[in-house]
């Protein structure tokens, strides 16, 4: 046993190998486990968000009423041929006859096909996400009666559950982390109270308040990393039956919500950062406690 | 030969309770052997306590190697801790450790390297007679092998101070005078002894040795002057 491994060794018999140290694993192994869950739900709504306003922040309706077919006819072939012109747009195609009369058909039945039934005129346009103004200035210009809407508009409230969620999961993972850095607290509090014999002997023997605090931290991130380690290994397992699950759905809004290699390798690197956390909080509470000491 | 120690008028008080020692004034030399007696309770412990820096005075000033004890910052205790060796009269052993382990202590906390430790540790536990209990827990070894361990720990790092508290409370009279010549060996190296005894058998072993006695909580010599031991010189 090298030198390093085995002042590690003594090092943690020190301060003795007991039952609240599994303890510690055990409670570490239950934060990480609901962290992760949260991480996960945190970084699937964000790529489900991303990927709707991916599909349609360039997504556009013209819409334009007319009673007079013929007129409307005319209007509506001018407008596929200026809003072609306008930059950025890369798709205009106007809703054939059948399609709109698919859409009224949960109002209407087949009365929607009657071909003297007055429709809109509605014009699909694909354009660059900057490319709205000119598209709506542009539809107009040609019919100054013309509705342009964004089809994000129609998605705004799944929108926006989805950014509370996402503010949600965010929140959770910081109350996580937060409540971390209070159990690393109060073990450390609890650790300093159980060895305040073998500390006393420690400082007589001219140890440093930082030697002290580095025993306790060590044994505290070796149990949040351990149980920490259980907790996300159990949670990933469970976040990638929940993808599996949520490929075979085969919804776009749903399917979006996949995660990416970086988002993995996030949530595996979430047992390290909560060691940090537990490591600092340790090292604040016991130089703060021992500073009031002689 | 220096003064290492110096106490003027110092009082100790715990708490809001009455004052444990009052007054108390004295000088001790750099290398110098001195035997501090007095009876249970009279405040020898706390006197120790003061020379050790577990506690500081609540009156008067004490100076330790030329500095004011009372007023060191609490970052460098430390370092003045690790020029003094302490032998507890509770041994204060810490029971998760072999023997080899409590012994090694004091280096592994002054950062020396474990290449460097074995011998030294090997030697002080072979010198102490315990050789052949290197890997036992203090909880197994018998009050006086725990004694001898907290001697080996306390002048394994060569202090320049070595303060005891009843050291040889717990041994036989044999090993009492091995101890014994380990701290004369140790003054002879220049180390600082301070031991608190009631052994006056022990205080007539050292003739040159001098003594102060504590009485409820006050040197009984008023002017702070330190005598032979009776019949010493």
């Amino acid at each position: 046993m090298n030198g390093y491994r085995r002042r590690a060794a003594i090092d943690l018999r020190l301060l003795g190998e007991g039952q609240r140290s599994w303890v510690m694993a055990g409670i570490m192994a239950i934060m990480l486990f609901l962290t992760v869950l949260a991480g996960a739900l945190g970084l699937g709504v964000a790529r489900s968000a991303g990927g709707i306003d991916r599909q349609l922040a360039g997504q556009l309706t013209v819409q334009l009423v007319e009673a007079d077919a013929s007129a409307r006819d005319v209007r509506a072939r001018a407008l596929v041929a200026a809003l072609g012109r306008v930059p950025g747009v890369t798709r205009v195609r106007e809703a054939d006859r059948a399609e709109l009369a698919a859409l009224l058909r949960p109002w209407l039945g087949d009365a929607g096909l009657d071909p003297d039934l007055p429709m809109p005129v509605l014009i699909d346009v694909t354009a660059s996400p900057g490319a709205a103004a000119q598209v709506a200035a542009a539809a107009r210009r040609v019919a100054p009666a013309a509705r342009v809407d964004g089809s994000a508009r129609w998605l705004s409230p799944v929108r926006g559950l989805l950014a509370t969620l996402f503010w949600v999961a965010i929140a959770l993972v910081l109350v996580i982390a937060a409540a971390t850095a209070g159990v690393a607290l109060l073990v450390a509090r609890a650790g300093l109270d159980t060895h305040r014999d073998t500390i006393d002997v420690l400082h007589m023997l001219g140890s440093t308040d930082l030697q002290v605090a580095r025993l306790l931290q060590r044994r505290i991130a070796r149990d949040t990393l351990l149980g920490g380690a259980l907790g996300t290994l159990a949670a990933l397992a469970l976040v990638a039956l929940f993808q599996t699950r949520l490929a075979l759905t085969g919804s776009e809004v749903l399917g979006g919500a996949t995660l990416a290699p970086v988002d993995w390798t996030l949530l595996l690197l979430l047992p390290i950062g909560f060691a940090l956390l537990a490591t600092v909080a340790t090292r604040m509470t016991v130089l703060h406690t021992l500073g009031r000491k002689l | 030969m220096g003064n290492i120690v110096h106490f003027e008028n110092v009082g100790l008080r715990y708490g809001t309770g009455p004052e444990t020692l009052s007054d108390v004034s004295f000088t001790l030399t750099a290398g110098g052997f001195y035997f501090l007696t007095g009876a249970s309770g009279a405040g020898k412990t706390s006197l120790l306590k003061l020379l050790y820096l577990a506690q500081r005075p609540t009156r008067g000033a004490v100076r330790l190697f030329g500095e004011d004890a009372g007023s060191l910052p609490r970052a460098r205790l430390p370092g003045f801790r690790r020029r003094i060796g302490v032998v507890f009269q509770d041994f204060r052993l810490l029971p998760q450790l072999s023997a080899y382990d409590n012994v090694a202590l004091p280096l592994r906390v002054a950062g020396v390297r474990e290449s460097e430790i074995e011998a030294p540790v090997l030697e002080m536990l072979a010198w102490v007679g315990l050789s052949a209990r290197v890997t036992a827990k203090p909880p197994t070894l018998s009050g006086g092998e725990q004694q001898r361990i907290a001697i080996a720990r306390a002048v394994i790092a060569r202090p320049e101070i070595l303060v005891a508290d009843e050291p040889t409370g717990n041994v036989d009279p044999d090993m009492a005078d091995r101890l014994l010549h380990l701290f004369e060996a140790l003054n002879r190296l220049g180390t600082t002894i301070v031991v608190a005894t009631h052994d006056m058998h022990l205080i007539g072993r050292i003739p040159r040795a001098q003594l102060m006695r504590v009485e409820k909580g006050r040197l009984v010599d008023p002017s702070g002057l330190l005598r032979h031991p009776p019949g010493a010189a």
